[in-house]
């Protein structure tokens, strides 16, 4: 199986789906000639010409609105924000036109679009570039919510999402566009709604998504040296959210810790304690912990922002807490 | 009679129409078989229906949400307009929409939109494909002129004119936002001005007199078809009603004598006198043409009233597609 950078995976699906699919567009900010503000655009417009991929003005509410008409008028648009920190701009339209679309029209008009792009902080970018905006999207019915954190899963849910007769938000980790792995070629879905375990456990589960799967993977490492056996278990997608993957993993290990990238208060966190403790109360034998960035805006130098951070550390930390070892 | 005549004979029918109909909506709304927000159009009559009387069924329209008229204009039956109003499952959105969202799909009435201003992009995305697939429709979009001071009005305007869209970009200018005058709160106040700041073709049309309505829609359409130019054309107009059901008809914003002086202006007295005078119709004619607009207003407020409400498991319904 071909290793591929997260970025060329996405790169992959997006000239996949184009080329099965005629209907299937790319509109957004340097998408065409500066080939992608992180490259994921590579090509395309080589590949496909500009009627396909198209450059747009600085103007996020605009474009995303020309998207939801294009989808209204039955393209399958692809539409592009350089990263969701500028998307809230966009909310009006995804909120009050793509997601209500089917609905107050009494299910006429179908909303085949995607909205993609780079989600959460990356390296000293300080507050208004280092957001992770998922509890947002993720409160909206009418619309899915992926958060893909491999190559092969970035992909999957890619097309799969281009292929979805709904508006599909796809985030991509900012600081996962280089991490490489394998990679199926061609038909390679990942379905919307599915979790997956990433690493087997039978001591405490360890729920994530996007980038902090890796952050889990590397605590379920520490704890492994401390003989803690952690399950990670990757959302992938967080609207509709996976309840039976994380219901049969707590059922096994009894212990949960939820990590994510965004704000503590109202975050995704808050709706996957909320499904255990309705649901598995009775399995639990600790009180579910939390790993988030930290309750401030995010500071720009980096020893602050690494305290703001979810960490290996931290988040070994809680699952120790929750296992009652400190 | 001419073709034109026929045309200008259909084009009262249609004006007359909405007046009735907006009527006994306004009857409705008080009698509480309506709810929430209902915008009238009483007054703009001859801007529906002067633009939508020049395109093709195969154009696309949308609209904001005092869209009753143009949802008429378009075709969707009266009773099936009436109904969506009254929430009913027989509504043209299935009871889910209400007055703020009628659509109807298979006419290309691509919706009534609630935030103002919000649904001008999704005019031009609609004009977007239209180009992509190769055709040669237009998509007209109405708005107000208080959506003119939304940025989406703005950043619309400038990628429809550098991609050439072939979007007719429609203000209704009533004078009015809710309760604000335009020229309280907009610096430039003929919206037209705002052409030139995107290089794209413009007109003042007169919104009382449905022909100029027609002729000014016919010729954005032409320039559309042809090359793909997007048109905005600032048609004047006037709203007899309150801006909702829920505000009187004059008062605090405005006087009763500017608005009685306004209903000189009539577009349905201007356009049926215009016939009269040409002999193409008579008062009987038009007793006659009444006549049966009220009856078949009356037929739809019926259809919506004998109407089932949607089934409880229509709640669950339309959230996400197959």
């Amino acid at each position: 199986m071909p290793t591929l950078t997260y970025r060329d995976a996405l790169n992959q699906a997006l000239r996949e789906e184009m080329q099965r699919d005629p209907s299937v567009f790319l509109m957004g900010e340097e998408v065409g000639v500066y080939q992608g503000a992180y490259k994921v655009s590579r090509g395309l417009l080589e590949e496909f010409g500009a009627q396909r991929v198209v450059d747009t003005p600085i103007a996020e509410l605009g474009f995303a609105g020309i998207g939801v008409g294009a989808a209204m008028a039955g393209l399958r648009p692809v539409i592009e924000f350089m990263t969701w920190n500028f998307a809230l701009l966009a909310l009006d339209q995804i909120v009050n036109a793509a997601a209500k679309m089917l609905y107050m029209s009494g299910g006429q008009i179908r909303m085949p679009i995607v909205f993609r792009g780079p989600n959460g902080a990356a390296l000293q970018l300080s507050s208004q570039h280092s957001q992770a905006w998922e509890s947002w999207l993720a409160h909206i019915p009418g619309l899915k919510v992926v958060a893909p954190a491999t190559p092969a899963d970035a992909k999957g849910l890619l097309k799969s999402a281009i292929r979805d007769n709904n508006p599909v938000i796809v985030l991509e980790g900012e600081m996962l566009y280089n991490l490489k792995g394998d990679v199926p070629e061609g038909e390679h879905l990942v379905p919307i709604g599915r979790a997956e375990v990433k690493r087997e456990g039978t001591d405490v589960t360890l729920i994530c998504h996007s980038k902090t799967v890796s952050v889990a993977l590397k605590a379920a490492e520490q704890l492994a040296e401390q003989n803690v056996s952690a399950e990670v278990v990757d959302l992938r997608t967080l609207r509709p959210i996976d309840e039976a993957a994380i219901l049969a993993s707590v059922a096994k290990t009894n212990r949960a810790v939820v990590v994510e990238e965004g704000w503590p208060h109202v975050g995704i966190g808050a709706q996957v304690v909320d499904i255990i403790q309705r649901d598995a109360f009775d399995q639990l034998d600790a009180p579910v912990q939390r790993v988030t960035q930290a309750d401030v805006p995010m500071p720009y130098n980096k020893h602050l922002e690494r305290a703001a951070k979810a960490s290996p550390e931290k988040v070994a930390a809680a699952a120790r807490r929750v296992l009652y070892l400190e | 009679m001419t073709a034109t005549s026929e045309l200008h004979v259909a084009m009262l029918r249609r004006m007359l129409l909405i007046r009735r109909f907006e009527e006994k909506a306004a009857e409705a709304y008080a009698l509480g078989k309506i709810g929430g927000f209902c915008h009238l159009y009483i007054g703009q009559e001859a801007v529906a229906v002067g633009s939508l009387s020049a395109l093709r069924e195969d154009d696309y329209a949308i609209s904001s949400y005092r869209e009753h008229g143009q949802a008429l204009v378009r075709g969707i039956p009266p009773g099936a307009v009436m109904a969506e109003l009254f929430g009913k499952a027989t509504g043209c959105s299935k009871g889910k929409g209400g007055s703020m969202h009628l659509f109807d799909a298979s006419r290309r009435f691509m919706g009534g939109h609630g935030i103002v201003g919000g649904h001008i992009p999704l005019a031009a995305g609609m004009a977007f494909a239209i180009k992509y697939q190769g055709g040669d429709q237009v998509c007209i979009c109405y708005f107000g002129e208080a959506a003119v001071n939304i940025g989406a009005f703005h950043e619309t305007l400038n990628m429809a004119s550098v991609w050439k869209l072939p979007v007719i970009f429609l203000c209704e200018n009533n004078r009015y936002g809710m309760g604000t005058a335009f020229e309280r709160v907009a610096a430039v106040t003929d919206v037209v001005e705002h052409a030139c700041s995107y290089d794209m073709a413009a007109e003042v049309v007169d919104g009382m007199n449905a022909l100029t309505v027609y002729d000014a829609t016919r010729r954005a359409a032409d320039r559309a078809r042809k090359g793909g130019h997007p048109t905005l054309l600032e048609v004047r107009t006037y709203r007899y009603m309150g801006h909702s059901m829920s505000d009187p008809l004059h008062g605090v914003y405005r006087t009763k004598d500017e608005v009685e002086e306004q209903k000189k202006k009539d577009p349905i007295t201007q356009l049926a006198e215009k016939l009269k005078e040409e002999k193409v119709i008579d008062q009987a004619h038009l007793d006659t043409m009444d006549a049966e607009i009220h009856s078949e207003v009356d037929e739809a407020v019926k259809f919506a009233d004998e109407s089932p409400d949607p089934d409880a498991a229509e709640l669950y319904t339309d959230v996400l597609a197959d």
